[in-house]
């Protein structure tokens, strides 16, 4: 929570500080001084800073997080609207990387030195070091543009539409979870406990199913829940390619149209995602494994 | 004959790494009889935990056994597939580790570790399983054994989680149990309780067991018949009693002056001088000549043979044995 009030704050004078004014955009660049004083008044410029920050806080507090000044709406509506697509899509994102991620991950610590380790691990090192924008360029161009098999544009196609967004925007987690479940899984199965299993007649394979994977995921979910998070927030890229009305979106709207109180609500909200995120990888970190519930 | 649980012969493991081949264990042969415990004595990186290990090929890249046959009772191990082998282990032959501390999954209740190896081995319930868990646990001496299976190896100490090792080690009555060194991260009075609890589990199951220790206390305590490895070979082998009574290798005979220097409590304690050899770069001739006080022009030529001098007491070396 008071990470939430420090990022609010935070936000709040970084905003104020950026060249650039909501009036003199929303209201053209010859527009008459009179009616921009009156306009800095009716929206409350024009008080002290600190005044406008404890109205801002408070209003955020009990759900209100302003009014868009371009769009002359509720913030809190225009996120709860567009949310529903940038989850819908961070899902589909997360989905695809981690299936492919633990699954490429697994195969490549077992299969170690081999072909197919060496052709995933070249292939994630891409993963992570290709921008989402490129991926999301290649992929529509290709798919969408030349072989006609998606939609290019995403905003009305349904959940097909999101193929090809979600493999864009999971590339790069999909990269570096793989990597990460390789080296942990690697590192687990020099445990002595796996040569316990070992000891006990499990074959190679359930021998990493029942005891290895267990142990090697735990780092590979903190990942997951701060990827998550962070697909949730910061689709930006993404979804203005694929033309999603996203939270990124939205905040690229903000910013071209100075709408600061816009920009303040998507930044906290995402902010919010990513502190939530953090804490459910927690959670989760405790419920499987049982020496850091018992310091709980 | 009397019959064998286990025959090694002529055992050769190397690992193959980046510098060359290293000989990890060098032609060893023993036989474990029935019912007997058996101790295989050493320094550290003598060989006796990759002959453990061999046993159960279990060996970790880039180990590989090179040559020699071992047989449990009639069957050929190193002829058996890998999924033929994972049948055999935790059914016939079982093993436990030197440390419990990571033995044991951390992230597993202690009793599902334990029932795993039931359902992997006997077609039983999960009811049946448990209860049989629970009654193995009894017999190796957990206290409250139903609340013991709940529990995780953290909240278990030293002894306890060897004996959850041990129960899960015994659980489906194996002919061969490989004990490598399962007292040595544990003090002194539950070393002595792990010891009488698997001395008990000998008699009453009839399991045969290698007790893999560098303590020579240890094994002149529990053992039938001990084997003296150095750098990769057997270099004596005798009845428990022969051996102490009258060690012959030059390096038996170290071994037991430094443990005797301990317990009269002189001044200084006797050592071996010089280290073990580089086993990737092994002398000529016998490899615990460049320390031997009694060597001779021959050691240096050509490895000694495994010769007897008494009935069943085998010492591989030039100096002694011949007058005999």
């Amino acid at each position: 929570m008071l990470i939430l009030i420090g990022v609010a704050m935070l936000i709040f004078i970084m905003l104020r500080i950026i060249p650039g004014n909501a009036i003199v955009t929303m209201m053209g660049e010859h527009a008459n001084p009179e009616a921009i004083v009156r306009m800095t008044a009716e929206l409350g410029l024009d008080q002290p800073i600190h005044v406008q920050f404890w109205k801002y806080i408070t209003g955020v507090f009990s759900g209100d997080l302003g009014t868009s000044y371009s769009l002359n709406r509720s913030v809190s509506e225009l996120i709860a609207t567009s949310f529903p697509n940038t989850f819908r899509l961070a899902i589909f994102a997360a989905l695809f990387a981690w299936t492919l991620g633990i699954v490429c991950g697994i195969i490549a610590a077992v299969k170690k030195n081999g072909i197919l380790d060496h052709l995933f691990m070249g292939v994630s090192l891409l993963g992570v070091s290709v921008p989402v924008f490129m991926v999301a360029m290649v992929l529509q161009y290709l798919l969408a543009y030349k072989l006609q098999l998606f939609p290019i544009s995403s905003g009305s196609a349904g959940l097909i539409g999101y193929v090809l967004p979600a493999i864009a925007l999971g590339w790069n987690s999909a990269g570096s979870i793989s990597r990460l479940t390789r080296s942990t899984l690697l590192e687990v199965l020099q445990e002595d406990y796996i040569d316990t299993a070992r000891a006990k007649g499990y074959k190679q394979l359930p021998v990493i199913m029942r005891h290895a994977l267990r142990n090697a995921v735990l780092p590979v979910i903190t990942m997951m829940a701060v990827q998550l998070s962070s697909l949730l927030s910061g689709a930006v890229i993404c979804e203005t390619i694929f033309s999603i009305n996203g939270i990124g979106r939205l905040a690229v709207q903000a910013i071209d149209g100075r709408d600061i109180p816009l920009l303040q609500g998507t930044i906290l909200f995402s902010t919010a995602l990513v502190i939530l995120g953090n804490l459910v990888a927690d959670c989760l970190y405790s419920l499987l494994d049982p020496r850091i519930r018992k310091e709980v | 004959m009397e019959k064998m649980t286990l025959q090694v012969n002529d055992l050769c493991t190397s690992f193959f790494t980046d510098k060359g081949e290293i000989k990890a264990v060098n032609h060893v042969s023993f036989d474990v009889p029935k019912r007997s415990i058996i101790g295989i004595v050493g320094e550290s990186g003598c060989g006796k935990s990759m002959t453990a290990r061999s046993v159960m090929r279990l060996l970790k890249y880039p180990g590989k056994i090179v040559s020699g046959s071992i047989a449990i009772e009639d069957k050929e191990l190193t002829a058996l597939t890998e999924a033929e082998m994972s049948n055999v282990r935790g059914e016939e032959i079982s093993m436990i580790f030197q440390e419990p501390m990571t033995s044991l999954n951390p992230v597993m209740k202690v009793g599902k570790q334990v029932q795993e190896v039931v359902l992997l081995h006997r077609k039983v319930t999960k009811q049946e399983a448990k209860k049989e868990v629970i009654r193995i646990f009894e017999k190796v001496g957990i206290s409250e054994p139903e609340k013991r299976y709940e529990c995780y190896p953290h909240e278990l100490s030293g002894g306890l989680r060897q004996r959850v090792m041990i129960a899960m080690a015994m659980i489906c009555r194996p002919k061969l149990l490989i004990a490598d060194e399962p007292t040595t991260a544990l003090d002194v009075t539950v070393e002595a309780q792990i010891l009488e609890l698997m001395k008990n589990l000998r008699d009453e199951i009839g399991t045969s067991i290698i007790l893999i220790s560098h303590n020579l206390g240890v094994v002149a305590e529990l053992c039938d018949y001990v084997h003296v490895m150095y750098a990769g070979r057997i270099v004596e082998q005798a009845e428990t009693f022969e051996l102490f009574d009258n060690p012959k290798h030059p390096y038996t005979i170290g071994l037991m002056n430094a443990v005797d220097s301990l317990e009269k409590k002189q001044g200084v304690l006797d050592t071996i001088p010089g280290t073990v050899p580089n086993l990737l770069d092994l002398p000529e001739g016998c490899s615990f000549e460049p320390r031997c006080g009694k060597r001779c022009e021959k050691c240096v030529e050509c490895v000694p043979e495994l010769h007897e001098i008494a009935p069943g007491h085998l010492v591989r070396c030039h100096a002694c044995g011949q007058e005999v």
